[in-house]
Order: C-alpha cells, then sequence, then structure tokens
C-alpha cells in the first residue's frame, strides 16, 4: 500500500469514528460539534488524496472554519449544559434506528458497487480551482445564480425577522 | 519518508521564525513601546550583571512560565483545557509550509525551490488553516467554565468569523491581476517592473507615452491594488487579536477573556500563538503585496547575469538566492514594526466598532475593489483585442 493509500484510509477511519462520536456525545452539544469539525477536517483529508483540492479546502473553510463555528457560537451563547437533556429513558428507539441504519446500508450498497465507473486517468486540471471555476460559470451558471438567490433571500428573511424582534 | 531538501527547508524556515524571530518579537514589543511612552522598557534581567539592552527577558519569561504551577479550575473540561492552548498554536505554524522565501535556482541539474510545498491552491491553504485558528479561542473560553472567559471566547468566535470574510473578499482582485493562486508564482509575477502612466497607452488614449515612461515603479502588489493591501492588512490584524482588536481579551471589561484561567507554559503557548502570528502574517502580506522575495528593479534573471562577471554562474545563483532570502526577510522585519507600530499607536476599539468597521465598511470597500478591477481588467483586455 502507498503511503498516500494509508493516508487516504486513516482519513476515512477519522471521519467514521468522528461521526460517531458526534452521534454518541449528543448529551454535550459542544463535544459533538467538536466532533464534526475533526469529521469535517478528516473529510477534507479524503478530498485532497483523491485530488478535490478546491472541495478539501473549501470543506474546511466553510464547515470547519466558520459554520461548526457558528454552531458552536449558537451553543454557548444558549449555554446548553448537559443536565438540560434528560437521559434517555427507553432502549426500543435507540434499537430501531440502528435496525433501519443497517437497511439502509444494505440498500444502497449493491446499488452503489453496480454503478461505479471504470478506473481512469484523470483529465487534466481535476479538481483544481480553474476547472471547477470554469465549470460554475459557463455551464452551471444558472444553478449557481438560482442557489445565490436562495441565499439572499434567506439572509433578507433573517435581517427581517431579527429586525422585527428589536422593534 | 520526505526528500532531504524538503526537511531542510522545513527546519530553516521554522527555526528561522520560531527560534529566530520569536524571541525577538516579545522585546521588540518591550522596547518599541518603551520608546512610544518616552520610558526606558525590560533592562533587570542579567547574568552576571550584563544585562544586554533587555535582550535576556525573552529567556526569563520562559523560565518564569515554565516553573509556574499549571492549574486547571474546577469544573473545568480537562481535555479541551489541555487541548486549547496547542490548538491556537498549530495553525500559525503549518502556515509557513506554502510561503515561499525564495525563488526557484538552477543549479546544473538541480532546481532549488525554496518553499516547503509549492501546491496550485496555495492561497486557498493559507485561508482554510487560518479559519481554524478560531477553534483555540472558542475551546479555551468554553471549557474554563468562567463566564468571563466564556463572553471572550463568544466575541473572539464572532470576530475571527466576520474578518474571515472580508479577509477573503479584499485580496479577489489580487488573484485577478495575478491569475494563480500558488505563491510562488505570485512572486515570480512581482518579480518585474510597469510603467506608471503605461494604462494610458493601454486604453489607446496616446500612442506613445514618451520620456513618462522612465517613471516606473516594481510590479508589487501593494502599488497595483493599494485599496486591497489596506483592506487586507486590517483583516489581518483583527484574526491576530492583538489591539486594537483584542476584544476577545479585553482586559478593563472581561478581565483576561478566553485566556484568563491558563496559567504557566500553557499561558505561555496562547501568548507564543499571538506573537507567531505577527511574522507569519509578514511573510503572508511580504509574499501578496510586497513582491515576496524580489528585489525591486533588479529582475532574477538581470541580477544572475550581473553577478556572473564576477565569478561563474553556480556562484552567480548561489549569490543571488542568498539576496532574495536576505530581502524577503528583510520584507518580514518591515511588516513586523508595521504592526508593532499600529498596535502600539491605536487604542482598542468597542466591541461593536470592530463589527461595525468590518461589515459596514471594509466589506463593501472589497466588494466594490473587485468590481472596479474586474472592469478595468475588462476594459484593458477589449482595448488589447
Amino acid at each position: 500500500m502507498t503511503a498516500s493509500a494509508v493516508l487516504f484510509y486513516l482519513f476515512g477511519a477519522l471521519a467514521l469514528g468522528s461521526a460517531i462520536a458526534m452521534v454518541l456525545n449528543v448529551r454535550n452539544t459542544v463535544a459533538a460539534a467538536l466532533s464534526l469539525v475533526v469529521t469535517m477536517i478528516a473529510l477534507a483529508g479524503v478530498f485532497v488524496l483523491l485530488d478535490a483540492f478546491l472541495v478539501g479546502a473549501i470543506q474546511i473553510m466553510v464547515y470547519a472554519g466558520a459554520i461548526v463555528v457558528l454552531f458552536l457560537f449558537v451553543v454557548m451563547l444558549l449555554n446548553l449544559r448537559t443536565d438540560l437533556f434528560p437521559p434517555g429513558r427507553s432502549f426500543l428507539p435507540k434499537v430501531l434506528g440502528v435496525v433501519a441504519a443497517l437497511c439502509l446500508l444494505a440498500l444502497l450498497v449493491p446499488r452503489i458497487g453496480a454503478h461505479l465507473p471504470a478506473p481512469a486517468l484523470l483529465p487534466e486540471g481535476f479538481g483544481g480551482f480553474r476547472t471547477v471555476g470554469l465549470a460554475l460559470f459557463t455551464r452551471y451558471l444558472l444553478p449557481l445564480e438560482v442557489a445565490s438567490l436562495l441565499l439572499l433571500a434567506a439572509i433578507v428573511g433573517a435581517v427581517v425577522l431579527a429586525k422585527r424582534r428589536i422593534d | 519518508m520526505p526528500p532531504l531538501d524538503v526537511i531542510v527547508k522545513t527546519l530553516f524556515i521554522i527555526l528561522v521564525v520560531m527560534a529566530g524571530f520569536l524571541p525577538i518579537i516579545t522585546w521588540v514589543e518591550r522596547k518599541q513601546s518603551a520608546v512610544m511612552q518616552d520610558r526606558i522598557g525590560a533592562n533587570r534581567a542579567d547574568i552576571g550583571g550584563i544585562a544586554a539592552l533587555g535582550l535576556l527577558h525573552p529567556a526569563a519569561d520562559v523560565l518564569k512560565l515554565l516553573t509556574k504551577e499549571d492549574f486547571v479550575p474546577a469544573g473545568a473540561n480537562r481535555v479541551m483545557h489541555l487541548l486549547a492552548p496547542v490548538i491556537a498554536l498549530v495553525p500559525a505554524i503549518i502556515t509557513l509550509a506554502v510561503v515561499p522565501f525564495g525563488g526557484r535556482y538552477q543549479f546544473g541539474d538541480t532546481t532549488l525551490n525554496l518553499v516547503v510545498a509549492d501546491v496550485d491552491w496555495g492561497m486557498l491553504y493559507v485561508f482554510a488553516v487560518g479559519s481554524l485558528a478560531a477553534y483555540g479561542t472558542v475551546m479555551a473560553g468554553w471549557s474554563s467554565n468562567n463566564n468571563w472567559s466564556l463572553l471572550g471566547s463568544l466575541r473572539g468566535s464572532a470576530q475571527m468569523i466576520s474578518y474571515e470574510v472580508t479577509m477573503g473578499l479584499s485580496i479577489v482582485s489580487l488573484f485577478m491581476i495575478y491569475e494563480t493562486l500558488r505563491l510562488t508564482d505570485m512572486a515570480v509575477y512581482q518579480d518585474a517592473t510597469f510603467r506608471v502612466f503605461g494604462f494610458l497607452e493601454h486604453l489607446g488614449l496616446v500612442k506613445d507615452i514618451g520620456w513618462l515612461g522612465v517613471l516606473q515603479l516594481p510590479r508589487w502588489g501593494i502599488f497595483l491594488q493599494p485599496l486591497a493591501f489596506f483592506l487586507f492588512l486590517t483583516c489581518v490584524m483583527a484574526e491576530n487579536k492583538r489591539p486594537p482588536f483584542d476584544v476577545p481579551e479585553g482586559e478593563s471589561e472581561i478581565i483576561a477573556g478566553y485566556h484568563m484561567e491558563y496559567s504557566g507554559m500553557r499561558f505561555g503557548l496562547f501568548y507564543t500563538a499571538e506573537f507567531l502570528e505577527v511574522p507569519v502574517i509578514g511573510t503572508i502580506v511580504a509574499t501578496l503585496f510586497l513582491g515576496g522575495w524580489s528585489i525591486p528593479f533588479l529582475p532574477q534573471a538581470l541580477l544572475i547575469r550581473g553577478l556572473t562577471h564576477f565569478g561563474g554562474v553556480g556562484f552567480a545563483t548561489g549569490l543571488t538566492m542568498i539576496l532574495h532570502v536576505l530581502t524577503f526577510f528583510l520584507k518580514v522585519i518591515f511588516m513586523i514594526w508595521l504592526q508593532m507600530q499600529i498596535r502600539w499607536t491605536l487604542p482598542r476599539f468597542r466591541y461593536d466598532q470592530v463589527m461595525d468597521l468590518c461589515w459596514k465598511i471594509m466589506l463593501p470597500l472589497s466588494i466594490a475593489n473587485i468590481f472596479v478591477t474586474a472592469i478595468g481588467l475588462l476594459v484593458v483586455d477589449g482595448v488589447a483585442r
């Protein structure tokens, strides 16, 4: 196994492990959010090892560096403490959850396996900011603009809601 | 194992910044503030009566911090409390990986590229790593189980997220001119000159600018994008959380903010992180705006050709390399001096002023700068065709 393959599986295991840690830490909100950060960083590592440099950098910049910091900001502002959440009473929902997850896995895995493309050489500049930027601003211009319009609407909505509270 | 040259380059840049700049900066901070406030400054630490202008104070600091009790407050989250200072320090160190402290040099068959990691997405790496710096602040404040610390880290996280947005947007205009995100290519681009009034010719307003063509400037970011320079410098100083942007610490309001419950070397790590960011900011700003390693009016090829008269090609290339590395660190020293000067000139902003400055003044200005630059580039392109 090459060094990058070893790193790939290490980052993958780290992403999965910290994702599970996030779910298990559900009563300690800050610890859960920090586990989410580790997941994001490990995912960025996986992306970079797959030559998707731009996605990897954005994964850290946007998700780990901004969105989860905002999560933490809100969690700390509300000062959610562990004792606010009562311990889970029933065992049944957990078992049902695990069974449902396993069913989903059983459904998905054969389908994904059947649709994997044959291995091929990467095209020139794959995953770089040039290729992605060109694709975004030529072929996918309309979806991009629609998405930005959606974000703008969300921002305006947030301002309206916040302003009503102040007035 | 990475190749030998990578190890040597990594050791070089880390040793210069951490063992060279870092102790000196704490001394400069004390002495420069003393000069500006008409005091003598630190001069008491001595060995056998020799105080050496106070240069021994950094060593005294380290000894004191290492021997103090490492205290964890009751009710604190132990693991996060212990991890937070480390997480605050790491981003500053690993940013240095993509900073070119010299150009590319050809020695016979081997090319020496004076940067640890020459990646195509260098500036994205800097932004990504820089955005992780907020976690040290957030974790320190939350894990300390102290309301003042929590307030400090709340302020810190809000401030750092806000200024990250403006920091990214403020230099987009620069990327449009450089047409690259690779820091080594940016330095190469700036290793040239441009005619101040050359744009009149480009636009077709004048056929030949004649003697005005003598007026030349180095093709540095600060001359091409002066507004971007001021916006970016303000943003990185706000990210650094030193005065005038030290509201997360604000000792007159919230005692010491996010690192209030830290003592000994763990406090020292926060202190180190803040001080280390000063030369790291210096290296980034020097590379983006001050031409990196390039010597003004002496492009690399010209310099090597000129020096060949005094010795062989190998000698000329080697001497050029040394001159370039020295030039780079000279620019970094200038940026450190500038940051110190700003730090001791301006008083701390109020928290709402910090946020207003970011969202209401700097963000609109940087977006306007992108628009104006884009239109300018389009017009020049259109006329050239």
